[in-house]
C-alpha cells in the first residue's frame, strides 16, 4: 500500500471572498466551454449576415457587380412592386398552409404515439425518421415521378374515374412536397410535449364532466402548446424559405421567395436586391415567430 | 333506501391479471367508507370503476340504483379527488374549481360564484388567482377537494388524497375531511393503504387483498374481531401465534402449549390467535399466573416511544410484542429480565389462516 502524503492538506476557512473567486472561476470555465460555439456562430452566421446587410443597401452596377458606395434603400423599395408582393404573399400562404396541414396530420399521430407502449413508440419513432436516411433531393425527385405525367398518381385517379389530375408543377404539388418533407419536424416536438402531459389530467377532465372534445380543447391542447409552437416554427420557417421543393415540384408558374432570391443572385445578378429580399424574409419569419409565441404564451 | 354505490360480482382483469375478483359491496348514502389494503390489492381499481375511469370486466355496478357499469366518467354524478390531485397546471385555482361547472355548461357568472363559494369553504379565499404550482401540497389538496365538491356529486371518491402530505398536516386533514363529509352529507369513498387513517375516519372499512374483499365492517369490528389472519395482521400491530383448535374454548399452539381462546371453528382447524400488544400485561415472572392465558419469557428488546414502551419478549419458540403505556409509577423491565406476559381471555381473537 502506498503511504499517505506526509504534508497535511490545508482546507481554507470559508469566507465571502473565497466564495466570490470560486464563482468567478466557475463562470470562466463555462465561457471556455461555450467558446467553440460562439466562434462558429460569429464566423459563419454573424459576419456573413453583416455582409448581406451591407450589400442590401448597396447599388447594382451596369456590369452586374455591386458598388459598395452610394448607400440607398432602393432595393427595399422594390419590394413594394406587385410581382415581389405576389411572390411574398404566395410564399407566406403556402408556408402557413403547409404548417396547418402538418399540424392537423401530426397531432393525432403524436397523441396516438404517446399513448402506446414504450417499445412500440420507439419503433414508430424510427419509422418517422426513416425518410431522413434518403437524400432530400432524391425524395423530391421521387415525388416528381409519382405525380408526373403517366405516374402512379394519375394512374390511380384515372382508375377510379376521377379523370387525369396533373398535380405536378402546381402549388398543390409544392404543398404536398413540403408537408411530406417537414412532417417529422412537427411530429417530434408534438410527441415530446404530449408525452410529458400527466395522463391523470385527462382523466380528471373526464371525471369533471368534460367530453372528448372539451378535454382536448381545455386540457390537452393548452398543455401541449409548447410542442405546437415548436413544431409550427420548425415547419413554417423552412417552408417559407424553401428552395429545393418548389424548384422541383412547383415549376415556373409557382415561383416562391426562395427561388426568387436565388434568381436575383445567380441570374439577374442583382445582389443588393437579393440581399434585401433575404432580410425581408428573415424579418417576416421573425415577426411570425414572435406573434406565434405571444399567442401561444397567452394560452399557456 | 337505495344504496349510494352497489357492486355485484364485480371483476376487473388486465390481461391475465385479475385486479378485482368478484367483489360484492354496498356503500350506503352518507357514510364515510374506506377501501383499505396494501398496494396492488385492487382498491384503486375498484374506485376507478366507480368513477368510470375503468370499466369492469364483469358484474353490475350501480349508483343510486342506476346501472353505470359502462357509462363514461363524464356522465356519472360522482367526482374524484386524485392521488396527486391532478390539478390543471395551466389554470388558476378559480378556473380549476370552476372546470366541472364550465364543462356542464353552467353560466359563467354562476360558475364563478359557486367556485368562489367553494374556495371559501376550503379556506383558500384570496388565493383564487394562483396557479397550482404556486401552492403548497396542503393547499393543492384543498383545491382538489373544492374542484370535486363544487359539482355537488352524489358520491365523492378519494384516491389516497393524503398520501403526499407530511404527518402533521395529514392528521389535520383527516379530521377536516371527516367534518367536511358530515357537513355535505354525501358518502365519501376513501382509498388508503394506511390502516390508522382508515380507522380514524371511516364509518365502515372494506379490507381488500389480492383483488378480494376480506372484510367489510366498522373500524371497531375490524380491529376487535378481524375476519382472518391477513386482516388481523394488516390492521394495527398484533402478535399472531399459530395453532390448532382442540375445542371451542382452547387452542393448542404449535409447541404444544394450550391457550384459552373462544372460537367457533371445528376441532383441528389450523388457526392463528391474535394478541394485540397493548392488550397484554408484563410482570415479574410468577409461576402462579393462569397458564391458559399467559406465557413465560425473557425481555429481549425494548423500544422507547415516549408515550409507551414496547418490549420484545422471547419465548423458547417465538417472540411477542408487548406495549405498555407510559404511566407514572409503572414497573420498567430491562433486557434479560425474566417476565410473564398475560392477558384477559377476551383480549385475543382467533382467526383462520
Amino acid at each position: 500500500m502506498r503511504k499517505r502524503e506526509s504534508t497535511e492538506h490545508v482546507v481554507e476557512v470559508a469566507t465571502p471572498e473565497f466564495e466570490k473567486t470560486a464563482q468567478k472561476k466557475e463562470a470562466r470555465r463555462g465561457l471556455l466551454m461555450a467558446l467553440p460555439s460562439y466562434l462558429y456562430l460569429i464566423l459563419f452566421f454573424v459576419i456573413p449576415l453583416g455582409i448581406v446587410l451591407i450589400y442590401s443597401f448597396a447599388t447594382r452596377n451596369r456590369f452586374g457587380g455591386t458598388d459598395l458606395s452610394g448607400w440607398n434603400l432602393e432595393s427595399y423599395e422594390r419590394i413594394a412592386e406587385p410581382i415581389v408582393r405576389t411572390i411574398l404573399f404566395r410564399s407566406l400562404w403556402l408556408a402557413i398552409l403547409t404548417t396547418v396541414i402538418c399540424l392537423v396530420i401530426a397531432y393525432p399521430f403524436a397523441y396516438y404515439l404517446s399513448t402506446r407502449k414504450p417499445a412500440i413508440r420507439n419503433v414508430m419513432l424510427v419509422f418517422v425518421m426513416i425518410p431522413f436516411w434518403t437524400n432530400f433531393l432524391v425524395r423530391n425527385y421521387a415525388w416528381r415521378v409519382i405525380l408526373g405525367n403517366d405516374g402512379p398518381f394519375t394512374k390511380v385517379t384515372e382508375f377510379f374515374g376521377l379523370g387525369t389530375h396533373e398535380l405536378l408543377f402546381s402549388q398543390k404539388a409544392v404543398v404536398l412536397g413540403l408537408v411530406y418533407g417537414y412532417l417529422p419536424f412537427m411530429i417530434l416536438p408534438l410527441y415530446a410535449a404530449i408525452e410529458r402531459i400527466d395522463g391523470q389530467l385527462l382523466e380528471a377532465s373526464r371525471d369533471l364532466y368534460g367530453n372528448g372534445w372539451q378535454s382536448f380543447k381545455n386540457v390537452l391542447l393548452p398543455l401541449s402548446m409548447p410542442g405546437v409552437i415548436a413544431g409550427s416554427i420548425l415547419v413554417f420557417v423552412p417552408s417559407l424559405g424553401a428552395y429545393v421543393t418548389p424548384e422541383i415540384l412547383g415549376g415556373a408558374k409557382t415561383t416562391l421567395l426562395g427561388s426568387y432570391i436565388v434568381t436575383q443572385f445567380l441570374t439577374a445578378r442583382n445582389w443588393p436586391f437579393g440581399a434585401a429580399l433575404s432580410f425581408v424574409l428573415m424579418a417576416v419569419m421573425l415577426l411570425m415567430t414572435i406573434i406565434y409565441f405571444r399567442k401561444g404564451g397567452r394560452t399557456l | 333506501m337505495t344504496a349510494a354505490v352497489e357492486l355485484k360480482g364485480i371483476t376487473k382483469k388486465f390481461g391475465d391479471v385479475t385486479a378485482v375478483d368478484n367483489v360484492d359491496l354496498t356503500i350506503e348514502d352518507g357514510e364515510f367508507f374506506s377501501l383499505l389494503g396494501p398496494s396492488g390489492c385492487g382498491k384503486t381499481t375498484t374506485l376507478r370503476m366507480i368513477a368510470g375511469l375503468e370499466f369492469p370486466t364483469e358484474g353490475s355496478l350501480s349508483i343510486f340504483g342506476e346501472e353505470v357499469g359502462t357509462l363514461a366518467p363524464n356522465k356519472r354524478s360522482v367526482n374524484t379527488v386524485f392521488q396527486n390531485y391532478a390539478l390543471f397546471p395551466h389554470l388558476t385555482v378559480l378556473d380549476n374549481v370552476g372546470f366541472g361547472l364550465k364543462m356542464q355548461g353552467v353560466a359563467k357568472k354562476e360558475t364563478k360564484e359557486r367556485a368562489m363559494e367553494m374556495i371559501e369553504l376550503v379556506q383558500l379565499a384570496g388565493l383564487e388567482t394562483r396557479k397550482p404550482s404556486q401552492m403548497s401540497g396542503g393547499q393543492q389538496q384543498r383545491v382538489a377537494l373544492a374542484r370535486a365538491l363544487v359539482n355537488q356529486p352524489k358520491v365523492l371518491l378519494l384516491d389516497e388524497p393524503l398520501g403526499a402530505l407530511d404527518l402533521k398536516l395529514r392528521q389535520e386533514m383527516q379530521l377536516e375531511l371527516k367534518k367536511l363529509q358530515r357537513d355535505v352529507g354525501i358518502s365519501f369513498v376513501f382509498v388508503t393503504h394506511d390502516q390508522e387513517e382508515a380507522l380514524t375516519m371511516s364509518d365502515r372499512i372494506a379490507v381488500m387483498h389480492e383483488g378480494k374483499l376480506l372484510q367489510v365492517a366498522s373500524p371497531e369490528e375490524i380491529y376487535e374481531s378481524p375476519a382472518n389472519r391477513f386482516v388481523a395482521d394488516f390492521i394495527g400491530r398484533t402478535n399472531l401465534l399459530d395453532g390448532t383448535t382442540s375445542d371451542n374454548e382452547t387452542v393448542v399452539l404449535s409447541n404444544g402449549t394450550s391457550i384459552r381462546a373462544q372460537n367457533t371453528f371445528p376441532q383441528g382447524t389450523k388457526v392463528s390467535i391474535s394478541i394485540r400488544p397493548e392488550r397484554t400485561k408484563i410482570t415479574q415472572r410468577s409461576e402462579s399466573s393462569d397458564p391458559l392465558s399467559s406465557i413465560q419469557g425473557t425481555v429481549e428488546t425494548i423500544t422507547y416511544l415516549g408515550n409507551a414502551r414496547v418490549y420484545g419478549v422471547k419465548f423458547t419458540w417465538l417472540s411477542i410484542e408487548v406495549r405498555e403505556e407510559n404511566r407514572p409509577g409503572l414497573e420498567v423491565f430491562n433486557v434479560g429480565d425474566d417476565v410473564t406476559v398475560h392477558w384477559e381471555h377476551d383480549a385475543i381473537s382467533v382467526v383462520e389462516d
